[in-house]
């Protein structure tokens, strides 16, 4: 296995075999001629050919590609129409009595030198276009002239007429790897063979590139391409710009994995993007997603997530070295809102502890942390922490839609007292005229304590969300960081469906509306269970949103 | 003879596309079209001198023609630049 670092040009897989796009180019041989005008009159008919040649090209190009991208092959013809490209073609032929062909690819390599050496990227990008037509111009000369040059053809030679195969199309899709690609060489190639591009040169501004990405091709640049890699399996990764060849088992496992998934993503995005997360009969409900930081919003807008169903707020404590202040809090807050723009953000308050810990909290070391002090607990024992963050969330929440979510709560007092202190920050900010806006209160249900005193705890809150995982470990008695317990940890197990039925209704009841926030909201054989419960929201991680949504609206 | 100066704005400036469209132009006046930017000076009918000239947004360029029609030379590519540069 050989993994080697490019760039990336396209976010997307492709797995297959190699094929060498090679073009031989340095073989055009310089000759002599002895009749002038004949040379002049075979370079101007060669020209001519070429011109037909990308008014045909541009036809295809504007039907697959478009007129924007298409455009580069009018750019083409007047670079054919050029006096001082053409002078100069001329003067090789008639002063130096030489071949066209040599003419040709002098000339085209002195005027792409100089565009290469402009200090403007998209000028240097400029020299594919002068290399693109001399190649054109070549290949018509020595007789290739099939308007559509194929993939694997060999670019002709010198006198050889017969070199070019009439069909060089690859039988089954691959990885085409060249040294360069020119724009009309990319477009001529039929789609359904390729299923990356690969080259050593080239720029993020080239119009090859630019083409990969209309197509939707995953494509890489700057990678060494070796002679060797002919017809082996590689793995073109567009997410990291890595290219593998000869991938052992486990990384083509892996890959292919990922590619399914990256399909089976893209079909779900084409099929429900932007649509109501509603059954057949037309039960509605919210499908909203988890998140561990700011730099996850990008996957729930990707994903169509119709909201942040839970934001944990401890990333902000647990990638710091100290306590984050209020000003770093605000600011991840805010962005949160702005970037979500008016869709329900639910932000839990710190939930450290247990499995979650930080240095500079000095939680000292305990026998049974999954019942110690934590999330709550120390926020109602620490104050000083709880009103720090819940400054910044009320600042924040004058810019978008937030909803704040107090974690491990197994009492009506915690919720009365954490709402206590809501309101004394609330009555500090209007003294200081500090606008924010009326925020939803909601607890998270993951305690059994919780789902039996449901419908008291309905009555001080807007919302509900059922933390699944802590829910099932505490209903069941199951550490769940204990791998021996894994066989019996079970959170289809009736008693824990159970809690959640209880929970739905006495929220209800009490005026609460209910979500699922833990793993199993993302369980779509459960899916129908929960909405004849009665569930009004479920949060997934972003990955799971369509997937659920899918579920959803397959129900009658 | 006659000229003018023009400040680009295009983003790009003058790229491949629009200095293809302005040899065109050019090339319907029989008046001899130059370009002048940085410091550089590239006849209007020649493709890739223009674009050697490498004009970005912001550079002054300064258009001349000279000869019999060079009026209407100048009006067209006052036009010209304004919509396409």
């Amino acid at each position: 296995m050989e993994q080697i670092q490019g760039k990336t040009i396209f976010n997307k897989i492709a797995i297959g075999k190699v094929l060498l796009y090679q073009k031989n180019e340095a073989t055009v041989k310089r000759r002599h001629i002895d009749d002038v005008g004949e040379e002049l009159r075979r370079f101007d008919a060669a020209r001519e050919t070429a011109l037909s040649q990308l008014d045909q090209i541009y036809e295809k190009a504007l039907a697959e590609v478009g007129a924007d991208n298409a455009a580069v092959f009018e750019v083409h013809k007047i670079m054919l129409e050029d006096d001082d490209y053409l002078d100069s073609v001329r003067n090789i032929i008639r002063e130096q009595k030489l071949n066209a062909e040599y003419a040709v690819a002098a000339t085209g390599g002195n005027f792409s030198r100089m565009f290469e050496q402009m200090d403007d990227s998209y000028m240097q990008a400029r020299a594919a276009d002068v290399k693109d037509i001399s190649e054109r111009l070549i290949t018509v000369l020595c007789g290739g002239s099939t308007a559509i040059r194929r993939i694997g053809e060999p670019h002709c030679t010198d006198s050889v007429l017969s070199a070019c195969p009439e069909d060089g199309q690859p039988a089954e899709p691959v990885i085409l790897m060249a040294d360069d690609l020119a724009p009309s060489e990319t477009v001529q190639m039929d789609k359904s063979k390729i299923l990356a591009f690969v080259t050593r040169h080239g720029s993020s501004n080239s119009h090859t590139a630019i083409l990969a990405r209309t197509m939707n091709i995953p494509a890489v640049i700057g990678i060494d391409i070796q002679n060797d890699w002919a017809g082996k399996t590689a793995i073109v990764d567009g997410y990291t710009g890595t290219v593998t060849i000869d991938p052992d088992p486990a990384t083509l496992e892996e890959m292919t994995a990922k590619m399914q998934e990256d399909e089976r993503k893209l079909r779900l995005l084409k099929e429900l993007r932007g649509k109501e997360t509603i059954t057949g009969s037309g039960k509605k409900i919210h499908l909203y997603a988890n998140i561990g930081s700011v730099s996850d919003i990008a996957l729930v807008l990707q994903n169509d997530g119709e909201g942040i169903g839970l934001f944990r707020s401890e990333f902000l404590y647990l990638e710091s070295k100290d306590y984050p202040t209020e000003e770093e809090q605000f600011r991840a807050y805010k962005m949160a809102a702005e970037t979500m723009a008016g869709k329900k953000v639910i932000i839990r308050t710190l939930d450290i502890g247990a499995d979650k810990q930080a240095d500079y909290f000095h939680l000292a070391k305990e026998d049974n942390p999954a019942m110690g002090y934590r999330a709550i607990r120390i926020c109602l024992d620490r104050p000083e922490i709880f009103r720090t963050q819940l400054r910044a969330l009320l600042r924040a929440s004058a810019y978008g839609n937030i909803s704040i979510l107090f974690p491990m709560i197994i009492s009506v007092q915690e919720v009365q007292e954490s709402k206590r202190i809501l309101e004394s920050v609330k009555a500090e900010l209007r003294e200081s005229r500090i606008p924010f806006k009326d925020v939803e209160i909601g607890v998270m249900i993951e305690t059994p304590a919780a789902v039996w005193i449901s419908e008291a705890l309905a009555k001080e809150v807007d919302f509900f969300s059922i933390g699944t995982n802590d829910l099932t470990q505490y209903t069941l008695a199951i550490d769940r960081q204990n791998p021996k317990l894994d066989a019996i940890y079970d959170p289809h197990h009736p008693a824990v469906l159970k809690a959640i039925q209880t929970t739905i209704e006495n929220g209800h009841r009490g005026g609460a509306w209910v979500g699922i926030c833990g793993e199993l909201a993302a369980d779509t054989t459960l899916t129908q269970t929960f909405l004849d419960m009665g569930i009004d929201e479920l949060s997934v991680s972003p990955s799971f949103i369509l997937p659920v949504r899918k579920a959803v609206r397959a129900l009658s | 003879m006659k000229s003018f100066e023009y400040i680009i704005t295009d983003q790009l400036g003058i790229h491949a596309r629009p200095a293809g469209q302005l040899v065109k132009e050019a090339q319907k006046y029989t008046s001899d079209i130059t370009l002048c930017a940085n410091g550089r000076t590239a006849g209007a009918a020649k493709l890739m001198m223009i674009m050697r000239l490498g004009v970005k947004k912001g550079m002054t360029v300064t258009i001349t023609a000279d000869g019999e029609d060079e009026d209407a030379a100048i009006a067209g590519m006052q036009a010209f630049f304004l919509e396409h540069l």
